[in-house]
This record gives C-alpha cells, sequence and structure tokens, in this order.
C-alpha cells in the first residue's frame, strides 16, 4: 500500500482481526497509519472504528474473552503493539486516548494533567510544572487555566474539560493520540477549537480520530478509512475519499443514501 | 452516477428539481439557438425580440438555480456524487447563459444586416451548417447531462473540434470576399461576428460536456487534450 510518495508510516495493521468472544467485529484490516497526519476512521454505528481505534492501546485487554489476531506493527522501532510480550501500560504511554464525553479525573486542573507523569514516577515539581504547562499550552487551555490551576477540573466548561483531557494525554508525550468521536458532546465553538487543535497536534504527533460526523473527517483528515460491518471498504486520501470515492458503499455512505 | 435513494427524500427531491431546471434552461437556450439560425436564413427579423425575451428568463433560471446550488451546499454539505453534481450544475449554467447570449448576438447581428438591405446567406457559405452542428452539439451536451452520459460528452468534445476548422474556412472565405470587393467589408464584418459567436456556441457546449464527465466520472479532464483520446 506504500507509494513512493507515501509519508512515513507510524503503524500498520497487517491481517488484523478482533473478537469479542465469538463474534468477530474485526475482518482482516490492512491499514496504514501515516507519521504526523490525521487519519478519520468513518462508518455507520457498529462497524467496528471504536474497536478498532480501542486496539491501538489495547483497551480490550481489561475484558476477558477478548481476542486480537494479526498484528498492528509500531514503528520505527517495529513492534506489535498486540503482541502478548508488549506490556499494555508501555502501550498506553505512547498510546494517548481521548474519549467521546469528557472524562476529567475528580483533582483539580494541575493534578489532571500531572497524573500520568506521577504514574511514570516523576516527583520533582520543576519538572512537572514545566510539562504540565506544556501540556495545557499544546493543548490551547493554558491561557484559560493558567490562574487557576487549582481549581477543581469538573468545574470547568465542556469544552475546556475536552482540551484538559487532550493536554492529559499530551503529558506523557504520547507518539499516537486516538480520538474517539471527541466533539460529539460539544457546541459548533468548542467543536471549533478542538478541530483547530487537532490541525496544530498534527506537527507533533499522529492521530486517529473516529468520527461521525463527515464534514469533521472531510476538514482535519488528511486520510480517511471508511468501515463498515467489521471490514475496512476502502482507504484513501482524505480529498479522494469525499470526492470521489472508489466503492459504491463509501459512495452511499458519504452522501447519505443508506439506512 | 449513483441511482440508489438518499436517506432524506427531501434531499432526492431538491437534487431532481436542480437537474430538471437544468434541463429547462437548456431547453430555452437551444430555442434561442435555433431561432437565430431561422433569423439568419430566412430573415425573420420578428424572431429577434423573442430572442431577447427568451434570454431573460434564461438570466432568471441561471440565477434561480445557482441560488439553489447555494442552499443545497449549506443545507446539505453534499459529499462524493452529490457534491460534483452541484459543482457542475453551478459551472453548466454559466456557459448555457453565455451560449444564449451568443444566440442573442447572432440575431441582432442578422437584424442589423437585412435592416441594412443585404442577404446574409448571400456571404460566408457553410455558415448554416457551421450553426446546425454547434446546436447540435448543445443538444448533445445536454442529453449527455440529463443522462450522465460521459461517453456521450466526450463525442460533443470531439465534435468541437470539426466546428474549429469550419470557423476558419469561413473566416478565410470571408477575407478572401472583402479583398475582392471593398463594398462587402460592413457586412462581411458583421458576418465574421456572428461566426464568431456561433462558434462561441460550439465552445459552451464543450465545456458543458466536460463539467459532464466531471459529474459522471470524477474526471477533470479540462485544458487537457490527452484526456479524452
Amino acid at each position: 500500500m506504500q507509494t513512493h510518495d507515501s509519508p512515513q508510516l507510524k503503524a500498520e495493521a497487517r491481517d488484523f482481526n478482533f473478537f469479542y468472544g465469538q463474534a468477530q467485529a474485526l475482518k482482516k484490516i490492512n491499514m496504514p497509519i501515516y507519521d504526523k497526519k490525521v487519519t478519520a476512521l468513518i462508518g455507520p454505528s457498529g462497524c467496528g472504528k471504536s474497536t478498532y481505534l480501542r486496539s491501538f492501546n489495547r483497551m480490550h485487554d481489561l475484558y476477558p474473552g477478548n481476542r486480537y489476531e494479526g498484528e498492528i506493527r509500531f514503528y520505527p522501532d517495529n513492534t506489535n503493539l498486540l503482541s502478548p510480550e508488549v506490556d499494555p501500560i508501555e502501550v498506553r504511554m505512547r498510546v494517548g486516548m481521548v474519549f467521546q464525553k469528557p472524562n476529567p479525573f475528580p483533582k483539580t486542573i494541575y493534578e489532571n494533567v500531572a497524573y500520568g507523569l506521577r504514574v511514570r514516577g516523576e516527583n520533582n515539581k520543576r519538572v512537572l510544572d514545566e510539562k504540565v504547562e506544556n501540556a495545557l499550552r499544546g493543548a490551547a487551555i493554558w491561557e484559560e487555566v493558567k490562574d487557576r490551576l487549582q481549581d477543581l477540573a469538573p468545574n470547568l466548561s465542556g469544552g475546556q474539560q475536552q482540551r484538559l483531557c487532550i493536554a492529559r494525554a499530551l503529558a506523557t508525550d504520547p507518539e499516537l493520540l486516538l480520538f474517539d468521536e471527541p466533539t460529539s458532546a460539544l457546541d459548533p465553538i468548542a467543536t471549533g477549537a478542538i478541530e483547530e487543535l487537532v490541525h496544530e497536534l498534527k506537527k507533533r504527533v499522529t492521530i486517529l480520530i473516529v468520527t461521525h460526523n463527515m464534514q469533521q473527517a472531510a476538514r482535519v483528515s488528511d486520510y480517511t478509512a471508511y468501515m463498515y460491518l467489521g471490514e475496512m471498504v476502502e482507504f484513501g486520501k482524505t480529498d479522494e475519499i469525499f470526492i470521489k470515492p472508489k466503492d459504491k458503499r463509501t459512495e452511499d455512505y458519504i452522501t447519505g443514501r443508506m439506512g | 452516477m449513483n441511482q440508489s435513494q438518499h436517506v432524506s427524500s427531501q434531499f432526492d427531491e431538491d437534487l431532481g428539481r436542480l437537474r430538471t431546471h437544468v434541463l429547462q434552461m437548456g431547453g430555452l437556450v437551444e430555442t434561442q439557438i435555433s431561432a437565430a439560425i431561422d433569423a439568419y436564413t430566412t430573415g425573420e427579423v420578428a424572431s429577434v425580440k423573442t430572442i431577447v425575451e427568451t434570454d431573460r428568463k434564461v438570466n432568471e433560471l441561471e440565477k434561480a438555480i445557482d441560488d439553489d446550488c447555494a442552499h443545497i451546499i449549506a443545507q446539505r454539505q453534499p459529499a462524493a456524487s452529490d457534491l460534483r453534481l452541484v459543482l457542475g450544475i453551478s459551472k453548466i449554467v454559466t456557459d448555457l447563459e453565455r451560449a444564449g447570449d451568443e444566440a442573442k448576438k447572432i440575431a441582432k447581428g442578422v437584424r442589423r444586416i437585412y435592416e441594412a438591405g443585404h442577404l446574409p446567406s448571400q456571404y460566408g457559405v457553410g455558415i448554416r451548417h457551421l450553426a446546425e452542428a454547434t446546436l447540435t452539439m448543445v443538444r448533445q451536451a445536454l442529453d449527455a447531462f440529463a443522462r450522465l452520459d460521459g461517453t456521450q460528452a466526450v463525442s460533443v468534445i470531439r465534435a468541437d473540434a470539426d466546428v474549429d476548422v469550419e470557423f476558419k474556412s469561413i473566416i478565410r472565405q470571408l477575407i478572401t470576399h472583402m479583398m475582392e470587393d471593398p463594398r462587402t467589408i460592413t457586412t462581411s464584418i458583421e458576418i465574421i461576428s456572428i461566426s464568431r459567436a456561433i462558434e462561441r456556441i460550439g465552445d459552451h457546449a464543450k465545456n458543458i460536456s466536460e463539467q459532464v464527465i466531471f459529474v459522471a466520472e470524477g474526471r477533470d479532464i479540462r485544458h487537457n487534450k490527452e484526456a479524452i483520446k
């Protein structure tokens, strides 16, 4: 799938199957994730896009009976994220996640961002201060919270909470950020702020985003994958997918021709 | 082209209406062109007035269709084939409107020639043939649009090359006329601009066909001779 003009790979799914017990949720997914690009996953509810996204930080390990087959290669070190020898905690240090609904910890703004660093054993106040500030700046929320870092995070507005969650994910310097419908609970202004942020973030981190909002996929992503019934139907440059998709199923979905 | 229906039947209706309006507008422009050709051969100067009146309707339709395109973009955010259809239509109506303008120019030129007491058909043999060829191009381009038929659109684009050759030969003929008899210069110049207008109609039919190919197949073949070979 990689051609001469393709950017570098950050990750790559190879013949990836996923099972919830007996039920196969993902079928033979092959797909590149390009470095420092935004890749959008679109598809109707139940198509497996969130399942796929969550596989990247081994979230399915939390439930017994879930089973991975195949590989998700992670570069530049070429490790298989799904390998039982790879520690999921290590994976989650390198792969951050932001959820649909903002989920700050019931702690202060500062502690929300410092949390991941403390888990890693970082307790030096000067280092923490610096990393917390950088993460908050990276998530474009520093100016709004710098004078109230000791306030409780749940008191922030929804859009601010979501950016705080992004800051929390950024604090450990992840290489890949997973977004699972990050703006579906936000108003258009807060959504715009997150989209703008995604655009800024891709200068330093690779992003994989699940979205139900087709225009959002068209606006923020460089590549788009259309999934249906657990299969990856079409992967391509976002412009091509939205102007001239190759597969009729993709066409039907993005033009709103499916029930 | 995608024939299955949208989840929103309202959206299907909006797009259907848009296409019908384009074909309506195309029909009006066709009558303008064919009336202009008739006026040229028969000297039926009265029809000039009708052509000018039709032009007003064509202009109104152009504005209404553009407005509908803007509405659909704002309300539906069309993608893929829907997006191409709306974009294509918004360009097609520009070309249709300009083709109508050219028909109006032909009609007015014909009127000036007759009013000066001349018969245009005495000059520029082959003009009628040229005009009919371009009228056919317009008809076929609209037909290709109605059926979103890329193959037919390609044949219209090919036909434009023949029209260009014919146009050049008419110009050469008229130049010879003018050199032989300078008294024919005024009328000949009038006829040159008429042939120019006819040739432009062919160009508009070609542009419309290029848009049809974009809508139907997603290929942008403008300024690319290789693409239609």
